[in-house]
């Protein structure tokens, strides 16, 4: 983790891509941390607190590689590559993913994922409610499908926070401790990067800082009910996630999600 | 009815009674996943929609509809469309009844109109009867169940826990 980058040489997304590898580009940000956040959700399928748990982390991150496989489809379609979601998952390396650094981090306790979870499932419905009218039609439907699926998602990390928050004197202290540990993780969210600032100029997409407000107020005033404290800015915060710039754990976990196809290219079952 | 007017309506048939993979008891017309039907020469075109995004199930059921297709010599085209979203309220009264008498209970209507507005639904304070006994004094023990199109409730009357399809 670190502030800005000093590149030598040519920065990656030093060219803003038009028209199709526009759309192509973006939908690839909003596929890598649908992927990636799957990817940490299927880890907690036997480790938590109870069996229901299992079954509804499972299936909040089936929704997610539901989505992602539909936005990394449309990316490999406009793109000019001619990859397939498998190619975009599995064969592409760590540098190339355009997730933030809040899908990234490693699992922590239950109320980490919650306090994740109810942050990114607020930014997500924010984010795929505005989609809905974007000029790319693949794009408009994978949102509308995925904002009901998003809802949900929402729902059930809030109604934890507020049991956790408003539960024991434990379970007060670990959800407040879990609120500090996903801060400087947020910010990273609202950047208008250069992408997402092409495409929600060309009615593709949609500028991440206008999500901004209507998610923290909806957090906020949840976090309030839940008779916990909302942080006060961190000292520091990650950035660099969509010019692929991430933490160590990524190579870990891309390590996790892509050997087995890395293994065994082109496999059949 | 000439032969082959008889071949393209039996063929009909057979794909809108094609067996929910999760839920064998409701066809794919009933859930309201089968969107269209069209019968061109030969080929047999079928434009499916998924409930969920993720749903594992789709791709059995286009093996499914290309299974009864391949048995009326003809060959099917499955079209799995995004646009307009699949919404519980597709579902038909059989498909309702059909759920219920195997013992999940039905989604409550009027999701695809709450879910169009901006207003979410409070999902935790609904009223679901219980499949077996109909009591409607009954709790929600976790929003998600065994698959992504259903949660897991129990009645607080026979004590028995049951299965809910999601309105969505």
């Amino acid at each position: 983790m670190s502030g800005d980058v000093t590149w030598v040489g040519k920065a990656p997304e030093s060219v803003v891509p038009e028209g199709d590898s526009l759309v192509a580009a973006y939908c690839l940000q909003l596929g890598d941390d649908a992927l990636i956040y799957a990817q940490r959700l299927g880890e907690w399928i036997s480790r938590a607190p109870q069996i229901e748990e299992d079954m509804a982390l499972g299936n909040i991150g089936l929704d997610l590689l539901g989505q992602a496989r539909a936005l990394l489809t449309r990316s490999g379609e406009l793109d000019g590559t001619g990859r397939g979601e498998d190619d975009l998952a599995y064969f592409r390396d760590e540098r190339e993913f355009r997730c933030v650094h809040l899908v990234q981090q490693p699992r922590g306790d239950f109320a980490f994922e919650m306090a994740r979870m109810v942050w990114f499932a607020a930014y997500q419905r924010e984010l795929y409610a505005a989609l809905t009218g974007s000029s790319d039609p693949v794009l408009a439907a994978i949102a509308a499908k995925a904002v009901k699926e998003v809802d949900y998602h929402r729902d059930h990390a809030e109604q934890w926070v507020l049991r956790l928050g408003d539960g024991t004197q434990e379970s007060h202290e670990r959800m407040q401790a879990a609120l500090e540990v996903v801060l400087p993780y947020l910010a990273e969210l609202f950047d208008d990067d250069a992408v997402s600032s092409a495409a929600a100029e060309a009615g593709i997409g949609v500028l991440p800082s206008s999500l901004h407000d209507a998610v923290v107020a909806r957090v906020a005033a949840l976090v309030e009910r839940a008779t916990l404290t909302l942080p006060d800015d961190s000292r520091w915060r990650s950035r660099g996630g969509r010019r692929g710039v991430h933490d160590q754990c990524m190579g870990y976990l891309l390590a996790e999600m892509q050997h087995i196809a890395r293994s065994h290219p082109g496999a059949t079952w | 009815m000439t032969a082959a007017t008889r071949a393209r309506t039996d063929v009909v048939a057979a794909v809108r009674a094609v067996p929910d993979p999760e839920v064998p008891v409701i066809s794919i017309e009933d859930l309201g996943i089968l969107r269209s039907v069209e019968v061109d020469g030969e080929v047999v075109r079928v434009v499916i929609t998924p409930t969920y995004s993720g749903c594992p199930a789709m791709r059995a059921i286009e093996d499914g509809i290309g299974a009864v297709v391949a048995a009326h010599g003809l060959r099917a085209e499955v079209d799995v469309r995004l646009a307009p979203a699949w919404t519980t309220d597709w579902m038909s009264e059989r498909g309702r009844d059909a759920l219920a008498r195997f013992g999940i209970a039905p989604p409550q209507p009027g999701a695809g109109v709450a879910a169009a507005g901006p207003v979410s639904l409070d999902l935790s304070v609904r009223r679901v009867a219980c499949p077996l006994c109909g009591s409607e004094h009954t709790e929600q023990i976790s929003r998600f169940g065994s698959t992504s199109c259903k949660a897991l409730r129990r009645c607080l009357d026979c004590h028995e826990p049951f299965e809910e399809f999601k309105a969505i």
